[in-house]
């Protein structure tokens, strides 16, 4: 490795970027456009279902049933239907997503003390936005048991129960989906923009020609590889920067964690990144054939590194492939650091995985980018 | 060949070099020396092996056999010393069209490891290569003959023993072709060896030597009166070139 021809090699990437302005818009902008994107629209916290009531016994106590429903804020009462197959086919129509059927005998049930059946029907063909719908309404019927056993036996709210869970959200209190998102996007924005990058930068010098006159240098190919990384770097830092003060301004995410430590990680992160970008920018010969591979990885990245799905939810292929992404464990690290307060002495197996990652993508790299020209 | 004369300098011994592609020999068992200081040309029809040829004394090809050396290195023993020895255009050109003449040079300067002469060295190649006008103009923008110069001029930073050029003069107007011819001349008087390929027929007249290529082989070597010799006193460099072209079609 030779200072002066490397600084010159360097030199040359970031003169070359800065004259690129559609690459400089790409690098800026389109962080804090997927931010506001994936920010306001993964809503895993889905809320506000479209509903129509049923409400055959149309009481007070009835109307009273409704409201504890909607006030739980995932129901919005749309409109009243005049039978069951009027609901019923609201639901199918897509009108609504849920529907609350009240049978005509209701108050007059509660009254006597006899059991009455409520039924609360919910559009489940998106199992992630039906589950909490279906969560409420179970914990409202829940609790009005308790409050009408407790009127019946006379006991008070605070003592008539035998076991009080309690749970307490940690960490996101207000179980907002961008909380937990955002930092995820730091991850996922990185690795997808810098792959895309780098996977185009050597391609780029062989079908231009140039690649062949720096083969006939001294040029030594750790000295090609490390300057076409090097002001990819400094693009990294950029982008996550602009994602975490965004972020933090725009949806509250937190910084609970020491933020050097988080700026020292994703060192090793960018680097694995750009790593993998080189090797596959050696696999293929046009342009074309790499923005193929590269987006051969970007899928994956999105879907199976834990960035919109719980890896825990993944069968166990899916899980393996999911752990051979750099992706994946920048995630467990940036959400732990971000969310949970922790430091280095909390992430360091992940850290130690990426680093891993990092000298293994450069050694494939290196090995697989001869210089000759076949 | 001549190698009875004693006083002569060789730079370039090339003995039996081969290139298969597979079961094609793109070139087949080529030998031919060069000496310093001469403009030295390597003809042929397209495919003939020109490029090829070229392309391994520069490192850029491994040769399947036979061997070759440059300024007294081993081309497939000693690449890298090979590397610092030469200098190569490309058909391409190889220059970064983003970056403008006065960047491509620096960039060249500081791969080659000029250091302290760098300067220097940026400041002769300007002039010697006539870009003192337009050090601030990016490269995509310039004319053929000026990036064609622009070229040169990086292949030549650090003041290499031997130089390749890869077909040069393609798609460059007849002016800016004379005034590069100039160059080479000028380049050669210094005792640079410049080893030049085109199939430009008017062009082969200017060489010292040349080797004529066919189908990867060699098929005359020697001052271009030699050449016409060796194919009859009546024909001319166009004429035995066009008669290879036929033969091979």
């Amino acid at each position: 490795m030779n200072r002066e021809r490397l600084h010159a090699m360097v030199r040359k990437e970031f003169v070359q970027m800065r004259r690129d302005p559609a690459t400089l818009r790409l690098v800026l902008l389109v962080p804090l456009m997927q931010m506001l994107i994936f920010g306001y629209a993964i809503r895993t916290d889905v809320r506000n279902l479209p509903t129509v009531a049923f409400d055959q016994s149309r009481t007070q106590e009835s109307r009273a049933l409704v409201q504890r429903l909607t006030a739980t804020g995932n129901f919005v009462l749309r409109e009243q239907a005049e039978s069951y197959e009027d609901a019923v086919h609201a639901v199918d129509a897509g009108r609504a997503r849920a529907a609350f059927v009240i049978p005509e005998s209701y108050a007059r049930d509660l009254k006597r003390g006899r059991p009455t059946r409520v039924q609360v029907l919910v559009d489940a063909s998106d199992p992630s936005s039906s589950a909490s719908a279906i969560g409420a309404a179970q914990m409202v019927g829940q609790q009005l048991n308790v409050e009408i056993v407790q009127q019946r036996t006379g006991s008070n709210l605070s003592t008539g129960l035998p076991i009080d869970v309690r749970v307490r959200p940690l960490y996101n209190p207000a179980l907002q989906s961008a909380v937990f998102v955002v930092p995820g996007i730091i991850g996922m924005i990185l690795s997808n923009i810098l792959i895309m990058l780098t996977s185009m930068s050597l391609v780029r010098e062989r079908e231009t020609g140039t690649l062949e006159q720096l083969i006939v240098t001294p040029l030594a190919r750790s000295e090609i590889m490390l300057g076409k990384i090097a002001p990819y770097v400094v693009v990294g830092y950029v982008q996550m920067t602009t994602i975490l003060v965004a972020g933090h301004f725009i949806f509250d995410v937190p910084m609970r964690g020491p933020l050097l430590a988080l700026y020292a990680v994703t060192f090793l992160f960018i680097t694995a990144n750009l790593g993998l970008g080189l090797w596959i920018s050696t696999l293929g010969r046009t342009q074309t054939a790499v923005t193929q591979s590269a987006i051969f990885i970007m899928l994956p990245n999105v879907l199976l590194s834990g960035f919109m799905f719980p890896r825990e939810a993944m069968p166990p292929l899916a899980q393996a492939f999911g752990a051979l992404l750099p992706l994946t464990y920048y995630l467990q690290l940036v959400r732990a650091i971000l969310l949970k307060g922790a430091g280095i002495a909390e992430v360091w197996p992940q850290a130690l995985a990426l680093a891993a990652f990092a000298v293994a993508f450069f050694t494939f790299a290196t090995q697989r980018f001869h210089k000759t020209l076949e | 060949m001549n190698e009875s004369a004693v006083a002569r300098d060789v730079v370039v011994r090339v003995n039996g070099l081969v290139k298969r592609f597979g079961d094609f020999a793109a070139v087949d068992a080529v030998s031919f020396d060069i000496e310093r200081g001469e403009i030295f040309g390597i003809l042929g029809p397209n495919g003939s092996g020109k490029t090829t040829t070229i392309r391994m004394l520069c490192g850029l090809m491994e040769p399947s056999g036979g061997e070759a050396s440059i300024a007294g290195a081993d081309i497939a023993k000693n690449p890298e010393l090979v590397k610092a020895r030469i200098g190569y255009m490309s058909q391409s050109f190889g220059l970064y069209r983003d970056l403008t003449v006065d960047e491509n040079l620096e960039f060249y300067a500081g791969v080659y490891e000029l250091g302290a002469k760098k300067a220097g060295r940026v400041a002769w190649a300007k002039k010697e290569m006539r870009l003192e006008e337009i050090g601030g103009r990016l490269a995509g923008v310039l004319s053929g003959g000026q990036r064609q110069r622009l070229a040169l001029a990086c292949a030549m930073m650090h003041a290499p023993e031997v130089v390749f050029l890869d077909e040069p003069t393609a798609g460059v107007d007849p002016a800016a072709r004379r005034l590069f011819w100039t160059i080479i001349r000028e380049r050669a008087a210094d005792g640079v060896t410049m080893i030049v390929t085109t199939h430009y027929m008017d062009e082969a007249e200017r060489f010292d030597r040349l080797v004529f290529l066919s189908r990867g082989k060699r098929m005359a070597l020697g001052t271009p009166a030699e050449v016409k010799a060796q194919f009859g006193e009546h024909l001319t460099l166009e004429d035995i070139f066009v008669q290879l072209q036929e033969k091979e079609s």
